[in-house]
C-alpha cells in the first residue's frame, strides 16, 4: 500500500517535471526541473530493487550532466522567444505524427507476446537482494562475462575523447602562458633598467 | 570465481587495441611545436599505422579457419569473419597509404589520423565478429564515432565540418533505430546472444509481429550503415565533403565491416524468418541499384559520381544477401573483394586530381589525361571499365556470382533489374573514359609526377582488377568456405 503511494509520487512528479523542462519559459528552470526529473526516475529505480542505477542516476545525472546543462545554459545566453518562434507552427503537424506514433505503438503492443522460451533463455539473473546486494551483483556481471563489453565502452570513450580534441583544440596565439624555466632564468641585468630621470622632465 | 576467458580468438582486436593507444601515446609525447615536429608526429603515427595493421592482418590469418567462441558467445571467430577483417585491413592500410600525402599539401596532417583510423578498424572487426546484439552495438558505435570525427578531421574546411556533423546527426538517429530494434527482438526473446535468438525463433509456430517490428528497425539501422536505398541521403554529401582519403576509407572499410554485419544478423540469429526479411533485403537491393544507376548519371563532381556508384554497388552486394544461402554469401564476398580493389584504385586517382596548389574534384578536369598522364589514365580505365561489369576485368567476375545466385534462387526480378541497372550505369563509367582520352585538356595539365605512395596504390590495385580473371580460383574458394562456416 505505502510502496504503491510512493511510486504513484515518484510517477507523477517524474512525469509533471518532464512536462515542466518542455514547457517553462526560462531555460534555466528547465534544467531545475531536469534535476527534480531525475531525482524522481532515481526513487523509481529504488522502488524496482535497482538501487545502483539510482544510485548512478543521481551522481552521474544530477551531479555532472545536470550541473553541465546548467553551465551551458548559463554560457550561451539562450532567448527563449527565438526558440520558441516555430513553436505553434510545427504544433499541428508534431501532434499528428505524435497521434499516429502512439496508435501504431499500441497496435503492436496490443498483439504483442514474448516467447515462451524467454523466461529461461535470460542469461545473467540477479539474485535477490537477499543473497546479493544490487551493486555487488552487477559488477561480478560487468567484470567478468560482460569484460569484452567493459572494455569496448571505454574504448569508445577514448576515441570520443581524441574526437573532442582533434576537432576543438587549437595553439592559441594571443593566450599567456607561464614558462617558469623562462622566469627563473632571468636575473636584474636584462630585467631592470636604471634611468636617469632630469628634474622637472619626467620620463 | 570466473574463470579466465580464452582470448586467443580475440588476439588480432586486443593486438589493434593496445598498438592503437601506444601510438596515440608516442604522438602525445612527441615534440610538437614546430611546424616540422608536427609533420614528423604525422609522418611516424601514419608509417606505424600502417605497419600494426599488417600485422595485425598476420594475426587474423593465425586464428582464420577454425570457429572459436570467446567471451561466452559475445565474440565469433570463424572463416566467414576472418575473411571479412582481412577485407577491412587491407582497405584501411591501402587508405592510410594514400591519406598521409594528401593530408601534409592541405596541411591537415595530425597525428591522430592514423589512430582514429585504426580505432575505427578495430569497431569494424568488433563489428564482424559479434556474437550477441550488445557487441554488435559496442563495435557499430566505436566504428561510427571515429567515422564522425575523421569525416569532420579537416576542421578549417566547411564543407568537412558539415560532412561531419551531418553524419554525426543521422547516424545516431540510425543507432537509436537498431537499439529500438533490439529491444524489441530482446523483449521477445529474452536474450542478445544470436544463437539463443535463432533457436527461439526456430522453436515458435507462428512468427510474433513484435519480433517481425524489431527485425524491420534493426534492417533499418545496419541498412543505414550500408548507405542502401531508402537510407542512403547522408551518403553524396559526406562524400563530397569529407577529405578526399576520408572518402577513400569510407567508400570501402565500413561499408565491407556493415554489409557483412549485415549478412551475419539476418543469416544468424533471423536465418529462420528469411521468408519475411527476404521481401524487405529484394525491395532495398533493386531501389538502390536503379538510385545509383540514375543519380550519378547528373553528376559533375567526380566523388559525388562514386558515392551514388557505391550505393549502386552495395545493391549488387544485396541481391546475395537476398539470396540467403550459400551461393549467395559468397557472392557478396567475392563482390566485395574485388570491390575494395577498384574502388581504392580509383580514390588514388582522384587524390591525384591536382592542378597547382588545390584539388579538383570536376569530371571535366580529367580532360586529355589519355595524353597528359598516360599510364594514370590507362589505371582508371581500368578500374572504370571493371566498375561497369566489362568481361575479362574483375568487375565483372563479381557481378557474375552474384548474378548466378539470383538465377539459381530464381530471383529474376533482381538478376534482370541488375543487369539493367548496371548497363546504365556503364554509361557514367565508360563517360570517364571518353572525357580522358577524347576532350581536350584543359588550360593547364593536371599535377605531375604523382607521388610515389599513390603510384604503389596503383599498380596494385590495377593488377589486382587486371589479372583477377588468371587465378581468381583461390579468392573464389576461400570465399566459399567462408560463406560456408556460416550456414
Amino acid at each position: 500500500m505505502i510502496a504503491t503511494l510512493v511510486f504513484y509520487m515518484f510517477a507523477i512528479f517524474c512525469i509533471g517535471s518532464g512536462v515542466m523542462v518542455v514547457t517553462s519559459r526560462n531555460p534555466v528552470h528547465s534544467v531545475l526541473f531536469l534535476i527534480l526529473a531525475f531525482f524522481n526516475a532515481g526513487g523509481l529505480f529504488v522502488l524496482a530493487g535497482a538501487e545502483f542505477l539510482a544510485m548512478l542516476l543521481v551522481i552521474v545525472y544530477v551531479g555532472a550532466v545536470a550541473v553541465l546543462f546548467m553551465f551551458v545554459v548559463m554560457m550561451l545566453d539562450v532567448t527563449v522567444a527565438e526558440m520558441k518562434q516555430g513553436f505553434l507552427n510545427y504544433l499541428p503537424i508534431g501532434l499528428l505524427v505524435v497521434v499516429i506514433f502512439i496508435g501504431e505503438m499500441l497496435a503492436s503492443a496490443s498483439v504483442w507476446h514474448m516467447a515462451p522460451e524467454a523466461a529461461a533463455n535470460i542469461q545473467a539473473k540477479t539474485p535477490g537482494v537477499d543473497v546479493m546486494s544490487n551493486t555487488s551483483a552487477l559488477a561480478e556481471l560487468l567484470y567478468t562475462r560482460y569484460v569484452y563489453l567493459f572494455q569496448a565502452a571505454g574504448l569508445v570513450l577514448l576515441v570520443a575523447m581524441i574526437g573532442a580534441i582533434v576537432l576543438t583544440h587549437r595553439k592559441r596565439k594571443d593566450s599567456k602562458k607561464q614558462v617558469i624555466s623562462r622566469q627563473l632564468a632571468r636575473d636584474a641585468k636584462e630585467a631592470v633598467v636604471l634611468k636617469k630621470v632630469e628634474t622637472g622632465r619626467g620620463i | 570465481m570466473a574463470d579466465v576467458p580464452n582470448i586467443a580468438p580475440v588476439l588480432p582486436e586486443i593486438f589493434l587495441a593496445l598498438a592503437a593507444m601506444s601510438l596515440l601515446m608516442l604522438g602525445v609525447f612527441q615534440k610538437a611545436t614546430t611546424p616540422d615536429g608536427v609533420m614528423r608526429a604525422s609522418r611516424l603515427t601514419s608509417g606505424l599505422g600502417v605497419v600494426t595493421l599488417v600485422l595485425a592482418l598476420i594475426l587474423v590469418f593465425t586464428v582464420s579457419g577454425a570457429k572459436l567462441v570467446a567471451f561466452d558467445g559475445l565474440f565469433l571467430s570463424d572463416p566467414f569473419s576472418s575473411y571479412v577483417k582481412i577485407l577491412i585491413l587491407l582497405a584501411s592500410a591501402f587508405s592510410l597509404i594514400l591519406a598521409q600525402n594528401w593530408l601534409e599539401r592541405q596541411g591537415a596532417h595530425r597525428f591522430e589520423f592514423a589512430i582514429l583510423l585504426i580505432f575505427a578498424t578495430l569497431g569494424m572487426m568488433m563489428m564482424v565478429s559479434a556474437g550477441n546484439l550488445l557487441s554488435l552495438y559496442m563495435g557499430l558505435e566505436l566504428q561510427s564515432l571515429s567515422l564522425y570525427v575523421l569525416a569532420a578531421f579537416h576542421r578549417d574546411d566547411t564543407r568537412s565540418t558539415e560532412a561531419g556533423l551531418k553524419y554525426f546527426v543521422l547516424g545516431a538517429l540510425a543507432s537509436g533505430l537498431l537499439l529500438y530494434g533490439s529491444s524489441l527482438v530482446y523483449g521477445f526473446s529474452g536474450t542478445t546472444d544470436f544463437a539463443t535468438i535463432a533457436t527461439t525463433i526456430a522453436a515458435q509456430e507462428h512468427t510474433p509481429l513484435g519480433l517481425i517490428i524489431g527485425l524491420v528497425f534493426v534492417m533499418a539501422g545496419l541498412a543505414f550503415k550500408v548507405s542502401a536505398v531508402p537510407f542512403h541521403m547522408w551518403t553524396p554529401d559526406v562524400y563530397e565533403g569529407a577529405p578526399t582519403p576520408v572518402t577513400a576509407f569510407f567508400s570501402v572499410a565500413p561499408k565491407i565491416a556493415a554489409l557483412a554485419l549485415f549478412v551475419r544478423v539476418m543469416v544468424g540469429p533471423f536465418g529462420a524468418l528469411v521468408a519475411e526479411w527476404q521481401q524487405v533485403v529484394v525491395l532495398i537491393s533493386i531501389l538502390s541499384m536503379l538510385l545509383g544507376a540514375f543519380a550519378a548519371i547528373a553528376q559533375t563532381n567526380i566523388k559525388r559520381m562514386m558515392a551514388y556508384s557505391s550505393i549502386g554497388h552495395v545493391g549488387y552486394a544485396l541481391i546475395g544477401l537476398a539470396v540467403g544461402n550459400e551461393a549467395g554469401v559468397m557472392g557478396v564476398l567475392v563482390y566485395l573483394t574485388i570491390y575494395v580493389f577498384m574502388n581504392v584504385g580509383t580514390f588514388a586517382c582522384i587524390m591525384a586530381m591536382r592542378r597547382g596548389d588545390r584539388n579538383v574534384e570536376n569530371i571535366t578536369e580529367l580532360g586529355g589525361l589519355g595524353k597528359t598522364h598516360p599510364a594514370m589514365a590507362a589505371a582508371l580505365a581500368i578500374f572504370m571499365f571493371s566498375m561497369a561489369g566489362i568481361p575479362p576485368l574483375a568487375g565483372f567476375i563479381g557481378k557474375l556470382y552474384i548474378f548466378m545466385a539470383a538465377i539459381d534462387a530464381q530471383l529474376y526480378t533482381l538478376a534482370i533489374v541488375g543487369v539493367l541497372s548496371s548497363v546504365v550505369s556503364a554509361y557514367y563509367y565508360l563517360r570517364i573514359i571518353k572525357v580522358m582520352y577524347f576532350d581536350d585538356p584543359g588550360i593547364e595539365p593536371l599535377e605531375s609526377p604523382l607521388p610515389t605512395s599513390i603510384v604503389g596504390v596503383l599498380v596494385v590495385t590495377s593488377l589486382a582488377t587486371l589479372l583477377f580473371i588468371l587465378v581468381p580460383s583461390p579468392v573464389i574458394g576461400w570465399a566459399g568456405t567462408a560463406a560456408a562456416s556460416l550456414f
